[in-house]
């Protein structure tokens, strides 16, 4: 072990997550390896090894000979204090060796926020920041993960970007890169060919020009780049990877469990979810294949715990033969199920009963809305009458405890949809009065809002996000309605969703921004610890940028979006006519009971699976 | 059904693993080997197993403890080899065997302590350690279990150190009383660094080598 790191360990808490050395951590012989790979992921250990998307591109790039894939985390700030004191750059976790020598630096990035402590990462390894100061080959620094469907704010530090999910692309990828050095390319002539791969992305391959009033007026590819990106995806759940067999950390982290993928996509359609369009479109793995998956997963990890991984589990059509199928399995080894996203209309005790085994935690809703109106608008189709049935069947069995998630300023909200909150609250308390097994344990109801972040690729991607003051005055609003005991109420603390609103739908100029708050002491800005808004504001006034402009301002449909170039499948036109049937408060069924040609299908040139 | 005693080594990567993760890890590592350790009864069951004198994080040692319950009689050296297959590194075990001795028979601990100093062994720190070692006692401040800071006499449980020096390093090796109370020997550079400042180490490394019995025995 590095000597400075042992000296270093005793200071630091948790320090088993800057060790390494877990079981199924893959090692090879530096020797026999051509491309050292460090795999970053911009926050901490736990929340990094608790990504299912990172297990599957480590497996993948190791079984890949002569690549060395190596894991790299966003040390916690009193980490980061003792190594830039005893001068020791950021590490891989597999090797210890400096990730500055490495061949290849990639990002997995799934959010907004962790732009920061991406550059703090880059700065602590002693790599610069900006792709221009890099001028060799290596290392290259790149970014994948679904922050990327607009990477414009990071566009001047990274040197490109991979769009999609990155089974294939990577690959080809490192092949390229493997091939670029062993012909001595120059780093100009890589990132011309690594634009030619489907799914990459080159900033510096596109010039972008403004308009007087600040919106962008043209987007230009040049050397070659392709006029759109669109995003990779996998073809065949039943042909791709799924890491069975796979790191198992020896400290607590988030999800320290089985995660099973069912299927990627999802059928739904929400307005506002950015995840419901870009995951386009459903492609769902055999429940037989999962099964021996998850069978393979818990004996060779000795996971006790599973979730089930989707965006929205319950509508795996295969989801009750998977049950019955691992049933026994389950049993035989104490194994709980978990299924994280519930939808109130498909809720069955039966299911609930045989996935928790008896252990009755609680219940968790989001019907995002509080009236059926507004819910017509986000397209969340999920009647109040099926929230109450799948409560009373809930109640009946003995639960107690709801949690129930909600978002404010979506568009077109008036104040009544805002009270609608405390009614669907107390309609709950109400429900459970008749219904309850047991009235002595007492009832515990849960509601949180959340201020509406406007994201790109979304049917909502045009609009503004409502003013704090706004936002402020309906929680007060909402407080005031709250008036049962049994509810309690909490909202989200509206700075960080403000700043999600700027970065998310942000353009190039944004980078400046970003490297003045990381010099003033942005890093780990996901977590409420390290966040501070008026740094941010402090960047904001120092670059002359006004925060608004991004997070404030509507669009009009004419307007070039800085994201234009990255295609997600789903066309710009579906989105704007979903926006349209936002406002005439008309629904759109979801994939399943008819497609509404989105665009999607496109990609695997059949059918969508539904 | 047995009630079994694991030896194993902790050391490297694996020393700054906590006491509960360290649990934890056990508990899945017999699962992979395909073991179910037996349940407590009642409400929240949980599963019989302990380490005997859990070990500071940062410390090593080749003789830590697991006794551990079974549902099924064991192959023992079966155990061991898929054990060791899917260990984190660091954690290798070495014995598997009935447990025979109760716990309060285990009394002492040898182990090793490492000063290190970056500037060379002071010329005089052998001779002014062993003496402060002898004293009649030797008050130290430690924190209690309810966080509040007391004054303790850890000579009683101070049975005997060797000195060696090696390069840089001032290589304690110690007997001390292992329970009741018990003391963790990287206490000696607290009292080093109360005592003599001077000498207080740039690091200190503590490997255990060794839990014997009363009678100087290897305790098992
Ligand atoms: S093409 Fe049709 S079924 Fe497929 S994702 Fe789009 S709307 Fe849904």
């Amino acid at each position: 072990m590095d000597k400075r790191l042992e000296r270093i360990l005793p200071r630091v808490q948790k320090p088993a997550r800057y060790t390494g050395g877990e079981y199924n951590a893959v090692m090879k012989n530096r020797d026999e390896v051509e491309v050292r790979y460090a795999f970053c992921f911009p926050d901490t250990y736990e929340i990094g090894m608790s990504n299912l998307g990172m297990r599957i591109l480590y497996g993948i790039m190791n079984e890949m000979e002569g690549v060395w894939c190596e894991r790299v985390f966003a040390p916690w700030g009193d980490m980061e204090e003792e190594m830039r004191k005893s001068g020791m750059p950021l590490y891989a976790l597999e090797s210890g060796d400096p990730i500055r020598d490495f061949d290849m630096v990639g990002f997995s990035v799934g959010y907004e926020m962790a732009f920061p402590a991406m550059l703090n990462m880059l700065d602590l390894a002693g790599i610069p920041l900006r792709t221009e100061e890099r001028t060799a080959l290596s290392p290259i620094v790149y970014a994948g993960g679904s922050a990327m469907y607009n990477c414009e704010p990071i566009a001047e530090f990274i040197d490109f970007a991979s769009i999609g999910e990155g089974e294939d692309s990577t690959v080809e990828v490192i092949e390229l890169y493997r091939r670029a050095k062993r012909e001595g390319w120059d780093k100009p002539r890589f990132l011309r060919e690594v634009a030619q791969i489907p799914g990459i992305y080159v900033p510096s391959l596109y010039d972008v020009s403004y308009n007087d009033d600040g919106t962008v007026a043209a987007i230009t590819a040049k050397d070659g780049a392709p006029a759109k990106v669109t995003k990779r995806i996998v073809q065949d759940m039943n042909k791709a990877y799924y890491p069975a067999k796979t790191i198992v950390p020896t400290t607590e982290i988030v999800q320290d469990r089985v995660s099973l993928e069912l299927f990627r996509g999802c059928i739904r359609g929400c307005r506002f979810c950015q995840a419901g369009y870009i995951y386009r479109p459903v492609r769902n793995r055999d429940p037989e294949l999962c099964a021996e998956y998850a069978r393979q997963a818990c004996a060779d990890s000795g996971y006790q715990e599973m979730t089930l991984s989707s965006l929205s589990s319950s509508d795996y059509p295969g989801l009750l033969p998977l049950c019955d199928e691992l049933e026994p399995f389950c049993e035989g080894r104490h194994i709980n199920m978990n299924l994280p996203s519930l939808r109130a209309d498909n809720f069955s005790m039966g299911l609930m009963q045989r996935l928790a085994k008896g252990r009755k935690t609680g219940l968790t809703f989001a019907p995002e809305a509080g009236t059926q109106r507004l819910r017509d608008v986000i397209n969340k189709n999920v009647t109040e009458e099926a929230l109450m049935q799948s409560c009373a069947t809930a109640f009946a069995g003995g639960y107690n405890a709801v949690k129930l998630y909600f978002m404010l300023g979506l568009p077109t909200e008036t104040d009544e949809d805002v009270l609608g909150i405390a009614e669907v609250a107390n309609h709950v308390v109400h429900c459970w009065r008749e219904n309850a097994a047991n009235h002595n344990r007492g009832l515990r109801v849960t509601v949180s809002t959340s201020w509406f972040v406007p994201k790109p690729h979304t049917a909502f991607q045009w609009e503004a996000q409502i003013p704090k003051e706004e936002y402020e005055r309906r929680v007060e609003l909402l407080r005031g309605a709250m008036k049962a005991k049994a509810v309690t109420y909490n909202w989200h603390a509206p700075d960080t969703s403000f700043m999600e609103a700027v970065l998310s739908r942000g353009d190039r100029r944004l980078g400046k921004v970003l490297y003045r708050a990381w010099e003033l002491g942005s890093k780990l800005d996901a977590w409420e610890d390290y966040f501070s808004l008026e740094r941010w504001m402090q960047a904001f006034a120092d670059c002359g940028i006004d925060p608004h402009f991004y997070a404030n301002r509507e669009r009009s449909r004419d307007e070039v979006l800085p994201w234009s170039v990255i295609d997600c499948g789903v066309r710009e036109d579906y989105l704007w006519n979903e926006r349209q049937r936002a406002y005439e408060e008309t629904t759109t069924p979801d994939c399943r009971s008819a497609c509404g040609a989105c665009g999607a299908s496109r990609l695997i040139g059949r059918k969508c699976d539904g | 059904m047995a009630k079994l005693r694991m030896k194993f080594i902790k050391e490297e990567q694996a020393a700054w693993i906590s006491h509960l993760d360290l649990m934890r890890t056990f508990q899945r590592c017999f699962l992979r080997a395909g073991l179910t350790v037996k349940h407590s009864q009642g409400f929240h069951p949980h599963p019989l197993m302990s380490i005997l004198l859990p070990l500071s994080v940062g410390q090593s040692s080749v003789c830590e403890l697991l006794d551990f319950e079974t549902v099924e009689d064991v192959d023992t050296e079966a155990l061991i080899r898929s054990m060791n297959e899917g260990m984190p590194v660091g954690i290798r075990v070495l014995e598997c065997y009935d447990v025979t001795r109760p716990v309060r028979e285990l009394k002492v601990l040898h182990a090793r302590v490492e000063f290190e100093y970056d500037g060379g062994v002071p010329a005089d720190a052998q001779e002014k350690l062993r003496e402060l070692f002898s004293r009649e006692s030797i008050i130290i401040q430690k924190r209690t279990k309810r966080k509040a800071m007391a004054d303790v006499d850890i000579r009683p449980m101070l049975e005997e150190v060797l000195f060696a020096e090696e390069e840089d390093k001032l290589i304690l090796t110690v007997r001390v009383q292992a329970q009741d109370p018990g003391l963790n020997p990287a206490l000696l550079a607290t009292a080093v660094e109360k005592e003599l400042p001077e000498l207080k180490p740039d690091f200190v490394r503590v490997r255990r080598l060794a839990l014997l019995d009363g009678a100087g025995a290897e305790f098992r």
